[in-house]
């Protein structure tokens, strides 16, 4: 049975149908990457995922349970986490406290600010220091830390790069590496397809809120993808 | 020596608007409300206490203890059946809800106990009239004393309690950014409704003070209100906690060194001061300090790059 499974979603901004009837399964364990360009609806269909975006149609269910109309803060107990695009940490917050918010509703498993810590090295010696005060790379792991903190069965990354010099690329992707290893699923926007698609099982491309192709990270090539990307060519439309 | 006088009962009067603040800089602070009945939840509060006396001979102090837990239940839900469903379309209307609230509060006031003027300093016994006279110029007042001790308990408790709590941490997240907050599984209205609790009990213990060193009538709520204001937005608009106690001492200072120039400049200083800070380019004692509004804007160009 699928962990997460989404039925003909439809989210809005005002009068905008930023993501129009898509349906997704994702199966406990299963890492998808969702491409495509500024504006396709990407960040919004993490949000709806999350539940800090209300759905215009559709539903969303999470392990069997419908949580089409379920708050944010209860979608996290049940184990769904966001790692909102701009990392959105507490500014005044130091790295622990950030760590620590994220603690009330968390599921039991093995995440804890140890052992986050443990995983992310470099924010050993921050702990204690505000969150403004960081890198970009260090806020982006203090943000996939406090995601962790829920002990998540589901994870949900959302331009995990975006910003970042190489070399923090590299760390958080080695990070990302060990959660997937340890059975998380995970949903993950990112421009940096070849590093997404290399991680992930399946690759979806969305274009102005539709699904317009979806295949094995494996097997898409990237001129079928550029083509998604830009809607270049219709006729592929589909999977 | 007045002068020395002049700036000690200053202070201690600010220990008074600091008390006042302290609610009203809270609630700014973690839901951007700024709460228009503030004064006269504290008012209200003073009420509760003469209430209690009338049938129950004993001090101030005791009757505050049963009156205390009714006025946090009392804005726990304020903020869960009034407040929360205003805040849902901008911040104007629950700036309108607690504008309406203030004249209900005053209303039901003078309905049930008249408009005459109350006091309870008269069955506060000696604390009221002792005084510590340091030389011929400066004697503290034994009540002014302890109402000032009560501000940099109320203080530093608050500050404890956001640092140190889970509670007061997730108070903090919320205040920064609550969509993000939702996110990590605080749920806000909770958070949101236990500061409001915090506030009005803070209240209650100012209208408790209020009611002790002077008179007060179902109309005393939009003076306290104005004093309060003036001390959050001396102090920097809510950017730093401390900042409104500094700003109540600052207001405090002020006007009695203006009612030693002129009697009838004491709150006139005061306001001058409120106005000087509102219109200085800092705006605020403690907004640079602090760094909040930096941290934030230096977040945003993180998100934007």
């Amino acid at each position: 049975m699928s962990l997460l499974a989404i039925d003909s979603l439809e989210l809005r901004h005002g009068l905008l149908e930023a993501v129009r009837g898509v349906s997704l399964d994702l199966a406990e364990g299963e890492v998808v990457a969702l491409v495509g360009a500024n504006g396709a609806g990407k960040t919004t269909l993490l949000r709806g995922v999350a539940g800090a975006h209300r759905p215009a149609a559709g539903s969303i269910s999470f392990d069997g349970a419908d949580v089409t109309r379920t708050p944010a803060f209860k979608r996290v107990k049940m184990g769904i986490a966001l790692v909102p695009e701009g990392r959105r940490l507490f500014a005044n917050l130091t790295v622990e406290e950030n760590l620590l918010v994220a603690a009330q509703r968390s599921r039991p498993g093995r995440w804890s600010v140890d052992t986050v810590l443990e995983a992310f090295p470099m924010l050993a010696p921050l702990r204690r220091q505000r969150a403004v005060t960081l890198s970009g790379g260090e806020q982006q792991a203090t943000a996939i830390g406090r995601a962790l903190m829920t002990n998540p069965r589901l994870i949900l990354l959302d331009e995990v790069s975006l910003g970042l010099a190489p070399v923090a690329v590299e760390a958080v992707y080695e990070s990302l590496r060990s959660v997937i290893a340890e059975g998380t699923t995970v949903l993950l926007v990112d421009q940096d397809f070849t590093r997404a698609a290399g991680l992930a099982d399946h690759v979806v491309c969305m274009l102005e809120g539709r699904f317009v192709l979806v295949g094995k990270g494996s097997e898409l090539t990237r001129e079928q993808i550029t083509e998604a990307y830009f809607g270049l060519g219709r006729a592929e439309v589909g999977a | 020596m007045t002068w020395v006088n002049d700036v000690i009962q200053g202070i201690l009067l600010g220990g008074y608007y600091a008390i006042i603040a302290a609610g009203l800089a809270l609630m700014f602070g973690v839901m951007r409300i700024i709460n228009l009945a503030h004064g006269d939840i504290a008012v209200l509060g003073a009420y509760l206490v003469y209430l209690l006396l009338e049938h129950w001979n004993t001090s101030p102090f005791i009757a505050l203890l049963p009156v205390l837990p009714v006025m946090v239940l009392f804005g726990y839900f304020l903020q869960r059946l009034v407040l929360q469903r205003s805040l849902r379309s901008g911040l104007l209307t629950p700036l309108l809800a607690t504008f309406g609230l203030s004249i209900v509060i005053q209303n039901v006031l003078e309905q049930s106990f008249g408009p005459d003027v109350q006091s309870l300093g008269g069955q506060a016994g000696s604390l009221v009239t002792a005084a510590w006279r340091i030389n011929s110029d400066i004697s503290i007042s034994a009540l002014a004393a302890l109402i000032f001790g009560a501000a940099i308990v109320i203080y530093a408790a608050l500050a404890l309690f956001l640092s140190r709590t889970a509670t007061g941490r997730r108070m903090r997240a919320a205040a920064e950014d609550p969509d993000t907050a939702e996110l990590v599984g605080i749920d806000s209205r909770a958070v949101y409704a236990r500061a409001t609790a915090i506030a009005v009990g803070i209240a209650t213990l100012g209208g408790l003070a209020l009611a002790l060193r002077t008179t007060y009538s179902p109309y005393s709520g939009p003076d306290q209100l104005i004093f309060a204001f003036e001390a959050v937005v001396i102090g920097g608009l809510g950017s730093s906690l401390w900042g409104a106690l500094l700003g109540g001492i600052v207001l405090g200072i002020a006007q009695t060194i203006g009612a030693q120039i002129n009697p009838e400049w004491s709150i006139l200083a005061g306001h001058i001061v409120f106005l000087v800070v509102l219109i200085s380019p800092r705006g605020g004692l403690l907004t640079l300090r602090s760094g909040r509004g930096v941290g934030r804007r230096a977040l945003a160009r993180g998100s934007a790059s």
